[in-house]
């Protein structure tokens, strides 16, 4: 299809804005030189753009996306109303507190709920996605040892399942990253991380459920580990869905948090944002917290932390999304939380169970939220790999789990259904799986050259890296 | 109770049976029962839709929504063309996540490569990223792109939005570099100053244009000045002032960074926002985030893939550039969509008329009363020195319904225009505020 500039016809255009009523500011040598070239367009030509866009998009609500770790669940529509409301969407940051209170109240109830969900005492709101609240819980840790002048600890321990931001976060801390290998279940392996804690230990970054869809049941053995040694203890709430009203991070042993309110509280993610990261912690590292805190109970007001390492971006966060995820946890309160996490760990499990049948599990035992598959043997035996059944999964509509993740496992998929998905879409997806391991062994061209009924087929990225092409040649 | 789960409780007993458990309790045998919550967690109940919306909108409603606003300060009020909120809130676009699988992304993928392409434009740059958190973030990314094993000293201008040099400060507390404030003389950039502290240590000078106090900046100078020394040109801007003023290629920058709140997003209470950032060539592997690239697929059509991929944590772990992973994608096309339901010269005409209501403000302050600190040309933002306490002022205009200048120190504010205010708005504030002063 056609780009935006493609469609553009000199003179084209919307009318948007009125002429100036007064007399016009003259820039002079400060103005620019070259031709600022943007499409012209109507907007008819824009409108039917985006929608030959949309059309080309794979969302939640075209169809299922068991993208694992991502928590792609259902997006409810009154969230975007409510974040829609003009008295949020038209309030300026820094209008004076008495003019502000029913956004304070918003950052205040939701402190409140997500604190009591996650078991730590303060949150803030500042950071806009997961890795950037992985960075400023960092800081928080940082901050902790700078306060007790114990400069020695310099290391981060992350296990070599996790996420690829829990290391590339330790670094921008300024911390050295230390890997330690998993067990063979998948968890944590004690006696690795008793030989790689000690005194330069600043804190271990942890899941739980952790990568491959496991609760680590030696979670409180792992936390005293580490707190023995100097150190503090981490939480990635990237899997939290899978434990709301089951137990707490903050029951665990872990001192700082930061939740994902894209995936868990199903505030939608936008393509790839904006998201939400508040950070939780307890009690004795509130007062590093970045931003301002909201105190009181009406009139509330805002109040700087006396040892705060900063801001980690401007304001108080992607604070619509927070209204967001905040609708939707009042909504379902404590026992519609509960359900939902049940249900996302119940999906999670039917449908592994069913497709073990044809497909490997390298952990074959209950899971949480999320599951991981291997397809080494189809690799090994008919050259059929991860991909190339992930591929195969888009003719039916369906986007594909996330491949090879976690590293630890060879030609991993990784399935995290959610709750919102019914009995009969999980059934359809199970048959869908069952024919494309048929296919791939009767006819493995079809699977290893799919996708077929896409807009487009598969891409050159190698081209796409060696010869970046990132923007429209208009000279072309 | 709210809830989004599909299946019934009976559809659920049968799934359990089905692959062999009794009951949820059974799912959970994994987690130590002395860690399990006994009881329930202690907040309220879950509720229907319609009395949660009654819930938010009473929170909603004890803001106060104001209906003449000069006030900017990193957060403006712009105009939101009806197209932009229609076509950014299609489901498809809301509902999607990064598009890792192109063939089924392609929608989204374009709709980047065309962001990309615009804010290239704005900047002269050669290549953008696909969007950062905000403008502060994107500030503080450009200055950790220029750190190398030689150059670790960073140089910011006192000038710049204080919310966005104390996060610069935050990521260099993270990587353990300093960071040297240039001083500012007369709302400006001490060039004098900048030319006694840049050394061969300095990584990058940053400053922004127009800057914290609306002032524009000796660009030129400044570029030259660092280049002179080998440091790297990082440049903070306002995307609607682009539309008229000089682009930071054309005043040699490096990197070009900013805010792209005002390509309409929401004043929303401070995001979400919209972090661009752009780089000339050399710098391109550097930058951080998603990049969206053309290429062909298997029949030689033409289609889009996030490319450049070696840069970023998923792929390079503890040797990434940066941890950025989600970005703020739907607000990115929210700027695209907003650039082209303006076109250059809507684009133009915003930047304009702006500008052009900030000095008929300025003017009207002056008569009133006001002095206006700096003497050097600014874009749509200035300070004032008002002969009375602030506080009173801005009361008074807050019971007009006008949210006034921002208060910096002692008897200053600083104010903002853009092309929502009018004139007649403008004439009633100076009335107001003639009046106040006068007392």
């Amino acid at each position: 299809m056609k780009l935006i500039f493609e469609r553009s016809v000199k003179g084209r255009g919307c009318s948007v804005l009125p002429e100036c009523e007064v007399p016009v500011w003259d820039f002079g040598e400060y103005g620019r030189k070259k031709e600022l070239r943007l499409p012209e367009v109507s907007e008819n030509d824009i409108s039917r753009h985006y929608t030959e866009l949309a059309k080309r998009t794979h969302g939640v609500n075209d169809g299922f996306y068991p993208l694992g770790s991502c928590t792609m669940k259902y997006n409810p529509k009154i969230n975007e109303r409510t974040a829609a409301n003009d008295g949020f969407t038209g309030v300026h940051p820094l209008q004076p507190e008495h003019t502000v209170q029913g956004c304070l109240e918003v950052l205040k109830t939701a402190e409140q709920v997500f604190c009591e969900i996650t078991g730590m005492d303060r949150m803030t709101f500042q950071p806009a996605a997961g890795a950037h609240g992985e960075f400023t819980g960092l800081l928080l840790i940082k901050a902790y040892h700078d306060s007790r002048n114990d400069g020695k600890r310099t290391k981060i321990i992350v296990p070599d399942s996790a996420h690829g931001t829990n290391p590339a976060s330790a670094v921008m801390a300024g911390y050295t990253v230390v890997n330690i290998p998993s067990d063979p279940d998948g968890c944590v392996d004690l006696q690795k991380l008793r030989e790689a804690v000690g005194e330069d230990t600043a804190g271990l970054m942890l899941t739980n459920p952790n990568t491959v869809g496991l609760f680590d049941k030696n979670i409180l053995e792992i936390t005293r580990i580490v707190h023995d040694a100097g150190g503090l203890v981490y939480y990635d709430g990237a899997n939290l869905n899978a434990i709301m009203g089951v137990t707490r991070p903050g029951d665990m042993g872990f001192d700082v948090i930061h939740l994902n309110l894209h995936k868990t509280f199903s505030t939608p993610h936008g393509g790839g944002g904006p998201g939400s990261g508040p950070v939780g912690c307890k009690d004795f590292l509130a007062r590093f917290l970045p931003s301002v805190q909201v105190e009181g109970d009406g009139p509330y007001t805002f109040v700087r932390q006396p040892d705060s390492i900063g801001m980690v971006k401007a304001f108080y966060g992607n604070f619509l999304v927070v209204v967001k995820a905040l609708t939707y946890a009042l909504m379902l309160g404590k026992d519609g939380l509960w359900e939902a996490s049940r249900n996302a760990v119940l999906n999670a499990n039917y449908l592994m169970e069913k497709l073990a049948d044809k497909y490997k599990m390298p952990y074959r035992r209950t899971c949480m939220h999320e599951f991981v598959m291997s397809l080494e043997q189809e690799h090994e035996q008919i050259d059929v790999s991860a991909m190339d059944i992930a591929k195969a999964l888009l003719d039916y509509g369906i986007h594909p789990p996330t491949m090879y993740f976690p590293l630890i496992v060879a030609e991993a998929l990784m399935v995290e259904p959610t709750e919102t998905e019914s009995k009969e879409n999980l059934d359809e997806i199970i048959r869908a799986f069952e024919e494309i391991y048929e296919q791939a062994r009767t006819n493995p061209e079809a699977v290893k050259t799919a996708p077929h009924v896409t807009p487009v087929g598969r891409l050159d990225e190698v081209q796409a890296a060696r010869k970046p092409h990132l923007k429209y040649s208009y000279d072309e | 109770m709210g809830r989004y789960v599909t299946n019934t409780r009976e559809e659920q007993q049968e799934m359990l049976r089905a692959i062999g458990y009794e009951s949820f309790d059974d799912l959970y045998r994994d987690v130590p029962e002395q860690m399990q919550i006994h009881g329930e967690l202690k907040i309220p109940c879950g509720v229907s839709e319609l009395e949660v919306q009654r819930r938010m909108e009473a929170m909603a409603a004890k803001n106060k929504v104001f209906p003449h606003i000069f006030r900017g300060a990193g957060a403006y009020h712009h105009y939101i063309p009806a197209i932009v909120d229609s076509v950014t809130g299609k489901e498809d676009f809301v509902t999607a996540y990064t598009p890792y699988q192109a063939e089924i992304s392609q929608g989204n993928l374009q709709s980047i490569f065309e962001y990309q392409t615009m804010i290239c434009e704005l900047t002269g740059m050669d290549a953008s990223n696909a969007s950062v958190y905000d403008g502060a973030t994107a500030a503080a990314e450009g200055v950790l792109m220029c750190l190398d094993r030689k150059r670790t000293g960073i140089l910011v201008s006192a000038a710049v939005n204080p919310q966005v040099l104390k996060t610069i400060r935050t990521y260099c507390y993270g990587r353990n570099v300093a960071v040297q404030v240039i001083p500012e003389k007369e709302g400006a950039t001490d060039t004098q100053a900048l030319r006694e502290m840049l050394d061969e240590q300095t990584a990058c000078v940053y400053i922004q244009q127009p800057n914290y106090y609306g002032i524009l900046e000796d660009v030129e100078e400044i570029g030259r000045l660092a280049h002179e020394r080998k440091a790297k040109y990082v440049v903070g801007c306002n995307p609607i002032s682009l539309a008229v003023l000089k682009t930071p290629r054309e005043y040699q920058a490096d990197v070009a960074v900013g805010e792209g709140q005002p390509l309409g997003m929401p004043m929303g209470f401070g995001g979400p926002y919209l972090g661009f950032m752009a780089a000339k060539q050399d710098m391109l592997r550097r930058l951080p985030g998603r990049i969206v690239g053309q290429t062909v697929d298997s029949q030689g059509k033409r289609g889009f893939v996030l490319t450049l991929q070696a840069r970023e944590q998923h792929i390079r772990r503890e040797k990434a550039g940066s941890n950025i992973c989600s970005n703020e994608a739907l607000c990115a096309m929210k700027a695209s969509v907003y650039m082209a339901a303006m076109g250059p010269e809507g684009m133009r005409r915003a930047a304009i008329n702006s500008a052009s209501m900030a000095h008929y403000l300025a003017e009207k302050l002056q008569e009133a009363g006001c002095v206006v600190k700096y003497s050097r040309p600014f874009f749509h933002e200035f300070v004032t020195e008002c002969p009375v306490d602030t506080g009173m002022l801005l009361t008074r205009l807050e019971e007009e319904g006008i949210l006034g200048g921002l208060p910096l120190s002692g008897r200053e504010l600083l104010w903002c225009a853009t092309e929502l205010n009018t004139k007649e708005e403008i004439d009633h504030l100076a009335g107001i505020v003639k009046e106040v002063c006068g007392r």
